[in-house]
């Protein structure tokens, strides 16, 4: 349990931004919250679960999550929303119509945006929903900003009867400041749902009278934010630049030039223009730190006032002080000389799939399998693209490998015709988004072979639980949703539909060089559990005897990180060839004991030192 | 420390309790009333990949991170790892190094090498290297895990605070939440201080002559 719970007003904790959000949303009266899993959010709802008295829950999909959120707040409930900026294009759909209607109990939405890609396939800036959407941005710079930034959130959504957006980024989610609590659980009664056709059914009739409301609301925003307390003037002695700013760009202003004047946007949209004029009219110039679009920027300028911005910082990444350095010095005529100090040369330390991860059994298969286009998806198994492996072709985004993949069957080009089309999809996100693009691939006579790796785990964000594991997210035992059943009610004929052992190679491999190979849909579904959770279930180690191993590197290709290269030597073969050969040793702190690589040995020189009963190990989930 | 701001950064590899120390730093320096921001670069670090902590502590802390140059203390879990921050560090920084070398998948298949003595090519860039096997001492006290105790029981004495705040502070932690581990821990710590009072790494010969 953490600490943070029991928390007494006025004393101080080291929290991450995410900490914070659930610290604060349950003072603030949450009594709803909902997310999916996704770096770098994944933390607030982990933390939520924590606190008492808010029902909390792992929504399939974010935007599953943000409805959620919506019918509490219809009813009267104080609710939340947390997710990763991609999962803000998935949830789309459901806010911007909520935010014409508009809400009743307070409904926040958290998004984190991943700037500098930690942990993501784009980097998009969340802070264009507010403008697309007309909703009111929050921007927080750490985790006291934070804290106070979400219980201000739950005020004003109630106030202004919109979904306000707290928008983070990984530099907040995941930095760990000190915050100074200051309050406690206040009750939020909930009156309960109030029938209101004309304001709840968005029929094209009922949403036209609230578009003016809307836009009426939005000036009452813009008027607000001139005056809000959120936004704040640092004043400097250094007048040659003044920063507009927000977010954690703000920090490191600060920390770059501390003796410049500074207006730090909290409250960043609609950004309050006035206050801005005001601002610049006591600096020589004005220059707009954020990140990562020039949205603060655009709008500045369109309000007639000279700005600088984007002009000489990077239009991606962190604008951490190394980069803000090079960029504003030579704009105060200082000249900037980039440290001196030597690179590094350390060979790179790209992440690997972990010993017995059950994804290693198919992309061994994957890998020795010619002529398939591979499209994958997003989870561990996007590391199949990786070495030793390259066995994965595309990533796009939460299920798409199923409806990619039909699409690429549907538009073969010439070099494809010999090939099968293969799609690779996790548990999670088969169902977060991939079902539905079985469903659309059956429907329309598609012919693609699914790898369904059910690990029973969100294991790319930590092992959190999904409606495929069995548990809620308090760990609780919940219904949980057969894989073959449900392919074979979308559609897929039950022949097709192939539960296998990824941990049994020869019939892993045999397995999806038969379904690649068949004119029609299939499914395949592996059964392990993730090795970094707690269902997963550790072995004695293996070892190598080194008098036995040939050398022909077959077990390396598995790509366990438990299997390290001994030594190299080039022979020359019997045909003249000269042939190198690849002698292996197991790290047995490393490994678990999956046997997974011990049929890669012909010699049979992976050995267990004391045999156990090998049968007792295989408990593939049902 | 410049302005009051100490720079302390934890590097090694996913799993190995790098992030776990630098929290125990944070702590401490929120127990000495400092400001404290502690931040992390571990981009699907759980899978093998490299972690950087970086803990920032004073008055007043605006910026998380820590500047190339700008690290007062590095503290390396591995010893690639340490070389692989070196340039983080400022020229009269400390490096408190396991000497632990683990090869990634991608140096174990040959497409990579490991560098044949980075111990040895941190202290010839000038700066006070201490380097010593915390696994060796982590196995004699019987716990692998303790590693990262030890290492913060090593870098303990080179703190702007008394070693004691830091040692209290681990130890306070497993005595509310692992009562059974608080004792060993303990140990581990004064040992790994102990290691961390040996002499500095010595410049090599060959780097010397070049000055």
């Amino acid at each position: 349990m953490n600490a943070v719970v029991h928390a007494k007003i006025e004393s101080r904790h080291l929290l991450s931004g995410n900490e914070a959000v659930a610290r604060a949303a349950w003072e603030a009266g949450v009594r709803v919250a909902a997310a999916y899993p996704g770096t770098p959010s994944t933390e607030i709802l982990e933390n939520i679960a924590l606190y008492p008295n808010v029902y909390s829950e792992w929504s399939v999909n974010e935007k599953v999550s943000v409805e959620v959120a919506i019918g509490a707040s219809l009813a009267g409930s104080r609710a939340l929303a947390a997710m990763k900026h991609v999962g803000m294009n998935v949830a789309s759909d459901a806010f911007m119509t909520q935010s014409l209607a508009g809400v009743v109990g307070g409904l926040v939405i958290v998004v984190a945006d991943d700037v500098g890609l930690s942990s993501s396939q784009n980097e998009q800036d969340s802070r264009y929903w507010g403008r697309f959407g007309h909703m009111p941005i929050l921007e927080p710079a750490d985790s006291q900003d934070t804290y106070d930034m979400v219980k201000r959130a739950f005020d004003l959504s109630e106030h202004y009867e919109v979904p306000v957006i707290v928008r983070m980024t990984t530099r907040v989610c995941h930095v760990k400041a000190m915050v100074k609590v200051t309050g406690q659980r206040i009750e939020q009664t909930a009156a309960g749902f109030v029938k209101n056709p004309r304001r709840w059914v968005m029929t094209p009739a009922n949403a036209k009278p609230r578009l003016p409301a809307m836009h009426q609301r939005e000036r009452q925003l813009q008027a607000l934010s001139e005056t809000c307390d959120l936004n704040i003037t640092f004043t400097g002695d250094d007048r040659r630049i003044g920063f507009v700013t927000s977010g954690p760009a703000f920090m490191h202003v600060r920390e770059t030039f501390p003796n410049a004047p500074v207006l730090k946007l909290g409250f960043s949209c609609p950004p309050p223009l006035e206050k801005i004029r005001a601002f610049a009219s006591q600096v020589d110039t004005l220059v707009v730190v954020e990140e990562t679009e020039p949205l603060l920027e655009t709008e500045i300028r369109a309000a007639g006032l000279e700005v600088r911005g984007k002009d000489v910082l990077p239009r991606w990444g962190e604008l951490a002080p190394n980069v803000l350095r090079p960029a504003i010095k030579p704009l105060l005529g200082e000249p900037y000389q980039l440290p001196t100090r030597p690179q590094s040369t350390v060979f790179p330390r790209p992440p690997t799939m972990c010993a017995s991860c059950p994804h290693l059994g198919p992309y061994f298969a994957l890998s020795h399998i010619r002529n398939l286009n591979i499209v994958g998806d997003i989870g561990c198994y996007t590391l199949g693209a990786g070495h030793p492996w390259n066995a994965l072709d595309t990533c796009t985004c939460m299920g798409a490998s199923l409806s990619m993949a039909h699409g690429m069957d549907k538009g073969r080009g010439e070099s494809d015709e010999k090939k099968s089309i293969v799609a690779v999809i996790g548990d999670s996100t088969f169902l977060h988004m991939g079902m539905q693009g079985l469903l659309n691939m059956i429907y329309n006579r598609g012919n693609v072979t699914v790898l369904l790796l059910d690990n029973r785990s969100v294991g790319m964000t930590g092992g959190q639980e999904n409606p495929g594991t069995g548990q809620d997210l308090h760990g609780l035992p919940a219904p949980r949703v057969d894989f073959a059943k449900l392919a074979e009610a979308l559609g897929v004929r039950p022949e097709r539909i192939r539960m296998v052992d990824p941990y049994e190679l020869p019939a892993m491999v045999k397995l999806v060089r038969e379904e690649t190979k068949m004119n029609e849909p299939s499914v395949i579904i592996t059964n392990r559990p993730c090795s970094l959770t707690d269902r997963f279930e550790r072995f004695q180690p293996y070892e190598v005897i080194d008098d036995r191993c040939t050398g022909c590197g077959n077990c390396v290709d598995l790509g366990c990180p438990a299997i390290f290269v001994s030594r190299r030597e080039t022979v020359t073969a019997k045909n003249g060839k000269s042939k190198e050969l690849i002698f292996a040793r197991i790290d047995v702190n490393i490994c678990t004991g999956c046997h997974m690589c011990v049929e890669t040995c012909a010699p049979e020189a992976i050995v267990q030192p004391r045999p156990q009963n090998r049968v007792i190990r295989i408990q593939p989930h049902a | 420390m410049l302005n009051g701001i100490t720079n302390i950064l934890v590097v090694g590899i996913g799993g190995q309790g790098v992030m776990t120390a630098a929290e125990m730093l944070a702590r401490a320096a929120l127990k000495q009333g400092c400001d404290v921001k502690k931040t992390e670069v571990a981009g699907m670090a759980q899978r093998g990949g490299v972690v950087s902590s970086h803990v920032r502590f004073g008055s007043k802390v605006y910026s998380p991170q820590i500047d190339p140059g700008e690290a007062d203390l590095l503290i390396g879990f591995e010893a690639a790892e340490a070389l692989r921050w070196l340039p983080h560090l400022r020229l009269s920084g400390v490096a408190m190094v396991n000497t632990l070398r683990l090869a990634p998948p991608v140096v174990s298949v040959g497409l990579y090498d490991y560098p044949a003595d980075p111990i040895g090519e941190l202290a010839g860039a000038g700066i006070e290297v201490h380097a010593f096997d915390a696994g060796a001492i982590a196995e004699e006290l019987g716990n692998a895990k303790l590693v990262n105790t030890i290492m913060l029981g090593a870098i303990g004495d080179y703190l702007p605070f008394p070693a004691a705040v830091l040692r209290e502070c681990i130890v306070e932690g497993f005595r509310a939440y692992k009562p059974k581990l608080a004792d060993i821990n303990a140990r581990a710590f004064d040992a790994g201080r102990e290691a961390g009072h040996a002499r500095a790494v010595a410049r090599p010969a060959a780097n010397l002559s070049i000055e």
